[in-house]
């Protein structure tokens, strides 16, 4: 993807920004992004945690972040501005604590936000068989679509078998 | 291999490499980030949740038949000196990180030092497989093999759609860093390399020098590495870096043409004179060390320097750090004493018997 401003150059920050109740999405390279008086924060050095959800996350939303700010990560006690200021998370779950906190970060940082690397054995076939689960409940769709009733009772039973050894 | 012989040797198994490309891919790097489900990250640890992880890690490579890690040496980290740590950086067997900082960390390494596991650095585990030359699959299947008889015993912490769980949000997803240790002084000595250095940010990789800062690099030694680590797999990160690792190589050898064909006699004064440095000084820097035995591999690539493998250079480049320097010498160095030494050193390795000139 090509920077939205110059177009010459790739963009390799993205931000995410809400306001009134609007949400647009720019994606920039580093030196327009720098020239708009974009704050790109570097993760991992101290920076000040106003300047950097002010970057990303706009006016309403600092509101909801103030909240969020007395939230800890309930394993290890993280709050986000530990986690900011050390540019390390607590522990595994501060990712789904801090869950849309991270996103943008993520973002910025990879370009994506999902896993589609190695999965563990025994924690990875977990995901494989909710996989499966998608795939036969759309199957299970286009089955009542075309009123293969008997065939939906059959896929309706293999999902549920599915669910039961999860 | 044990501790002790591995900390008195010079040579290392990622220094030997047999084969043709590996003339300017030196080494190759798979290291993958994994940590404990439910435990705090070793950052946010007390001592007492260090000495858990320490101790549930330990236990699984003790429990564990899996013949691969059978055949691993477990060590706590306070059990080494700081001297003997810092020998273990300087061969690039394991991270400053793992040096730096407290207690409950720990290493498990294999026979020939290939693969090495560091624990509680700045995840529960880092599993790394070393090798020479441009082996980046090789490397990340033998780091696979590891991370899956390790979790036979233990539970990793990972997220559908995060993937495997790590401290910082660069490591996310694979939790796999990779990268390849290239010697370029054709592409460096044209300007070359800055070019290079941009074009790789676009296409998330990143090329560091390996002594040095930023574009600059003593030894025209440099680091090529993956930037992201979520949303591509293992497999395509290797092969971008292979791919991207090849046309580096290939670039440099046409530089390398060019350079000899437009002007032999320069180049060839240039080896020539580094060559007569290295092996008649008295007194030498590391980096003016590196640079001059940088000018001597080129030498050997090219035929214009016989009677010298490229594995007495890789062993070189370990043997002058400042650690190795003061291993040898049995004490504390002063920077002139380390020069003296350093230039030893390296007369001896080089030192070819008048007859065979
Ligand atoms: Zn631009
Ligand atoms: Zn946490």
């Amino acid at each position: 993807m090509y920077c939205e401003e110059c177009k010459r150059n790739l963009a390799t920050v993205h931000l995410t920004q809400i306001s009134d109740s609007k949400k647009t999405e720019s994606h920039l390279c580093e030196e327009c992004a720098a020239q708009k008086g974009t704050f790109i924060p570097e993760w991992g050095q101290n920076f000040n945690t106003l300047n950097f959800l002010g970057s990303v996350i706009s006016d309403n939303m600092r509101e909801l972040n103030q909240t969020y700010q007395h939230l800890a990560c309930p394993n290890c006690g993280s709050t986000f501005p530990e986690i900011i200021q050390k540019g390390r998370l607590g522990c595994g779950e501060c990712y789904k604590a801090f869950e849309q906190e991270l996103e943008p970060t993520l973002r910025r940082i990879h370009g994506n936000n999902l896993h589609i690397g190695k999965l563990p054995a025994r924690g990875g076939e977990k995901v494989l068989l909710k996989q499966k689960i998608e795939e036969l409940k759309a199957d299970l769709q286009q089955a009542v679509i075309g009123e293969e009733y008997e065939k939906a009772a059959q896929i309706r039973d293999a999902i549920k078998e599915i669910e039961n050894s999860i | 291999m044990n501790i002790k012989q591995l900390l008195n040797q010079n040579l290392v198994s990622w220094m030997n490499a047999t084969r043709p490309e590996a003339t300017i891919a030196i080494s190759s790097r798979v290291r993958l980030a994994r940590n404990i489900k439910g435990l705090p990250f070793p950052g946010k640890q007390n001592h007492e949740q260090g000495s858990q992880s320490l101790q549930y890690i330990e236990e699984a490579w003790k429990t564990s038949t899996n013949p691969l890690l059978r055949g691993f040496d477990f060590i706590t980290m306070d059990q080494l000196s700081d001297l003997e740590k810092q020998i273990l950086v300087e061969k690039h067997l394991i991270s400053p990180g793992l040096v730096s900082g407290n207690s409950n960390r720990g290493l498990l390494f294999n026979e020939d030092a290939s693969i090495v596991i560091m624990i509680n650095e700045e995840d529960h585990l880092r599993i790394q497989c070393l090798l020479p030359g441009l082996q980046l699959q090789e490397a990340c299947k033998i780091s696979f093999r590891v991370d899956d008889s390790l979790e036979q015993k233990l539970d990793f912490a990972f997220d559908e759609k995060r993937g495997y769980l790590t401290s910082c949000p660069t490591n996310v997803g694979t939790g796999m860093r990779a990268s390849v240790m290239l010697h370029l002084p054709a592409t460096n000595l044209s300007g070359q390399i800055k070019p290079i250095f941009y074009n790789l940010a676009q296409v998330g990789m990143t090329v560091r020098g390996l002594y040095g800062e930023g574009t600059e690099s003593a030894g025209n030694l440099f680091q090529l590495s993956n930037q992201v680590t979520l949303g591509q797999t293992e497999e395509e990160i290797c092969n971008n870096l292979r791919t991207m690792s090849l046309q580096i190589i290939n670039q440099e050898q046409l530089i390398r043409e060019k350079l000899k064909s437009e002007s032999p006699y320069r180049l060839e004064d240039k080896i020539s004179r580094s060559y007569g440095i290295l092996t008649n000084a008295r007194l030498i820097t590391s980096n003016e060390a590196l640079d001059l035995l940088s000018d001597v591999r080129l030498g050997v690539d090219l035929g214009l320097i016989k009677n010298i493998k490229p594995l007495a250079l890789n062993e070189l480049i370990v043997a002058i750090r400042p650690a190795h320097l003061q291993r040898e010498a049995g004490g504390e160095m002063k920077p002139l004493e380390r020069d003296l030494k350093r230039a030893e050193i390296i007369r001896e390795k080089l030192h070819v018997p008048t007859s065979e000139k």
